[in-house]
């Protein structure tokens, strides 16, 4: 059931009304059934996948608490008796416990992850190996299904079970509870991926109808619905029509196509989280951000702070730093520094730990050598950011007033811009080899006047889709920007006329503009398909 | 604490350690950071610091950092 669907519409009203109707003990409950009937709708295959990661998780969850409740127990009723070492081993014993029990649980949840996802991806990539050594072997592509949002829910709710392993979470006593977590229906298939402390006492928590909320969360369902429908849905038909004749869109086209699928990833996207926020907002419930304006960040590093925040974070939280300080890791940094000296050796971990995380957030996105590509890319543009930072700093004190002007901050903006688009393009060819060629005629092909004599409406939009899609950019710009300080629901409301008279443009809008007029179709998030 | 102090300063000479106290929450130390301070520490102090650690409060200045490291030390 896609969030731009009718019956999407129709099943929130019913669970809207029914969350607010029946007594506040049962909301969780209504939200679990309305979580799994979401699901079930979308594919009742799925259920089973859902089911086993809950059930496993629960299990997990529940034997680490048993062992560190036992080793509680015993410390504190023995712990006198024993000495510094003693108590030390000790630990360590049920530490390695409970690492065991963890391990056995992200083996088997990611195990189903990866063989769901990756295993046709494997086998051609076998097959082609066998094929340059002559091998006439074949294998069969298996085609298997892949559960709506198996990557999102199965990382947050992995995120939860290191968390109960570090002992920054409680065991979920209730498994119906956990249920809900690992399937709250709003943020399913495209996250934002949250973290058990934040999320779970909200959604067992008891939220009375405030009126505040229910707007608030509206107008954010509005907003993002624009955004989806109005602009991502329009640029769609372009990006399309460019990615499926590569041939006939060489050079100008392509530095076109890095703009647009920008501006209809940005949209799509966040237009889809805005959906996903506001739907937890007019149940009571405040999920995490995901964005904070990425397209004004002035370096690759700010941009990953800024874009997808919570799938950076979980890479961050649960990838990189275990990475990075692991023992293996501090021998090689020690190594390292032995034979390289300390200032480049000290590097060395910390640049590792980038290019496996960059890797595996590649390999998150889907199974394709060009999410690989684009994770190694960007692994890449960080390391040779941070080499070259003493260049930018000694630049930055040189020229102090010229680094804080608003020209070198918009100059600043626009390359990292560009060169993330640029990275981002490997997504819309889905062809590491014809990406970097397409690259390369930006530089041989950059024909200019025969876009501007007509080839820009080749790409299968009209003027007046160009210019709906530049006035629905000029508005983003000024939400976002005005939101900067103070955001634009609160600046409205206090001023219910004007907020009544923008959301009502807002709605006619996206009656009226959104692209589902003939010929096109209310497309699935982008991220939906990761 | 002097050494740590080295450790710190080597990675950002500009900034007064004695006296930050929103290290992480002012965005001061990045990840890259604190990984290389993390390695800095086990290499100086035989200290590791492990993953659960690295949370701002124990980042955000020189003086909760050099309480990690004992209690580290200690357990």
């Amino acid at each position: 059931m896609l969030f731009t669907s009718y019956e999407f519409l129709a099943f929130l009203a019913i669970v809207l009304a029914l969350y607010y109707i029946l007594p506040k003990k049962t909301q969780w409950a209504v939200l679990l059934a309305a979580s799994y009937a979401f699901y079930a709708l979308s594919g009742i295959e799925y259920l089973a996948f859902i089911a086993v990661t809950t059930i496993t998780s629960f299990a997990a969850a529940r034997l680490m608490g048993r062992v560190s409740d036992g080793e509680k127990r015993y410390l504190e009723g023995r712990g006198e008796e024993l000495s510094k070492e003693e108590k030390k081993a000790y630990k360590a014993k049920k530490k390695k416990r409970r690492f065991l029990i963890l391990c056995l649980a992200l083996a088997l949840n990611f195990g189903i992850l990866a063989v769901l996802k990756y295993t046709a991806f494997a086998v051609v990539n076998v097959n082609s190996l066998l094929h340059t050594f002559g091998a006439e072997t074949t294998l069969t592509v298996p085609s298997l299904i892949l559960p709506l949002g198996i990557s999102f829910y199965t990382f947050q709710t992995m995120g939860y079970l290191i968390d109960v392993y570090w002992a920054k979470a409680e065991a979920q006593k209730n498994i119906f509870k956990l249920a809900l977590f690992t399937s709250f229906f709003p943020q399913l298939i495209q996250g934002p991926i949250s973290r058990f402390s934040d999320l779970a006492p909200q959604l067992f928590g008891e939220h009375k109808f405030e009126r505040k909320n229910v707007t608030y969360g509206l107008q954010r369902i509005l907003w993002g619905y624009f955004k989806k429908l109005v602009i991502a849905d329009r640029v769609l038909i372009a990006v399309n029509a460019a990615a499926e004749s590569p041939e006939n869109f060489g050079g100008v086209y392509v530095f076109l196509l890095i703009i647009l699928y920008s501006v209809q990833i940005y949209a799509d996207f966040t237009g889809g989280i805005d959906i996903t926020i506001g739907i937890a907002e007019a149940m009571g419930i405040r999920l995490a951000e995901n964005f904070n304006r990425p397209f004004s960040s002035r370096s690759t590093k700010e941009y990953w702070n800024r874009w997808h925040i919570t799938m950076g974070s979980w890479f961050n939280d649960y990838v990189f730093n275990p990475v990075s300080v692991c023992r293996p890791m501090l021998a090689i940094s020690k190594k390292s520094r032995k034979w390289f000296g300390k200032k480049v050796g000290k590097r060395i971990p910390v640049y590792l730990a980038t290019v496996i995380t960059w890797f595996l957030t590649g390999l998150w996105h889907g199974a394709g050598w060009n999410f690989i590509v684009w994770g190694l890319l960007n692994a890449l543009v960080i390391i040779v950011s941070q080499e070259l930072e003493p260049l930018y700093s000694r630049f930055r004190k040189r020229f102090p007033r010229l680094c804080a002007s608003w020209g070198y901050g918009a100059f600043a903006s626009i390359r990292t811009f560009l060169l993330m688009g640029l990275i981002r393009s490997l997504d819309v060819y889905r062809n590491v080899p014809l990406t970097f060629k397409m690259w390369g005629s930006i530089f041989t092909k950059f024909n200019l006047p025969e876009l501007l004599s007509g080839g820009i409406s080749a790409l299968g939009l009209g003027l007046a889709d160009y210019i709906i899609i530049v006035c629905g950019c000029i508005i983003m710009f000024a939400v976002s920007s005005l939101g900067k300080e103070r955001s634009v629901r609160d600046r409205l409301y206090n001023r219910p006329v004007l907020s009544w008279c923008l959301c009502g443009a807002l709605f006619v809008a996206v009656i009226l503009f959104g692209a589902y007029s003939v010929g096109y179709d209310a497309s699935q998030f982008i991220y939906n398909q990761f | 604490m002097d050494k740590l102090l080295a450790i710190l300063n080597e990675l950002h000479e500009d900034v007064d350690f004695t006296a930050e106290t929103a290290l992480i929450d002012d965005g001061i130390l990045d990840s890259l950071d604190i990984v290389s301070i993390v390695t800095e520490v086990y290499s100086e102090f035989d200290v590791r610091i492990p993953p659960e650690e690295i949370v701002p409060e124990n980042f955000n200045s020189a003086q909760a950092l050099w309480e990690l490291i004992s209690r580290l030390d200690e357990a």
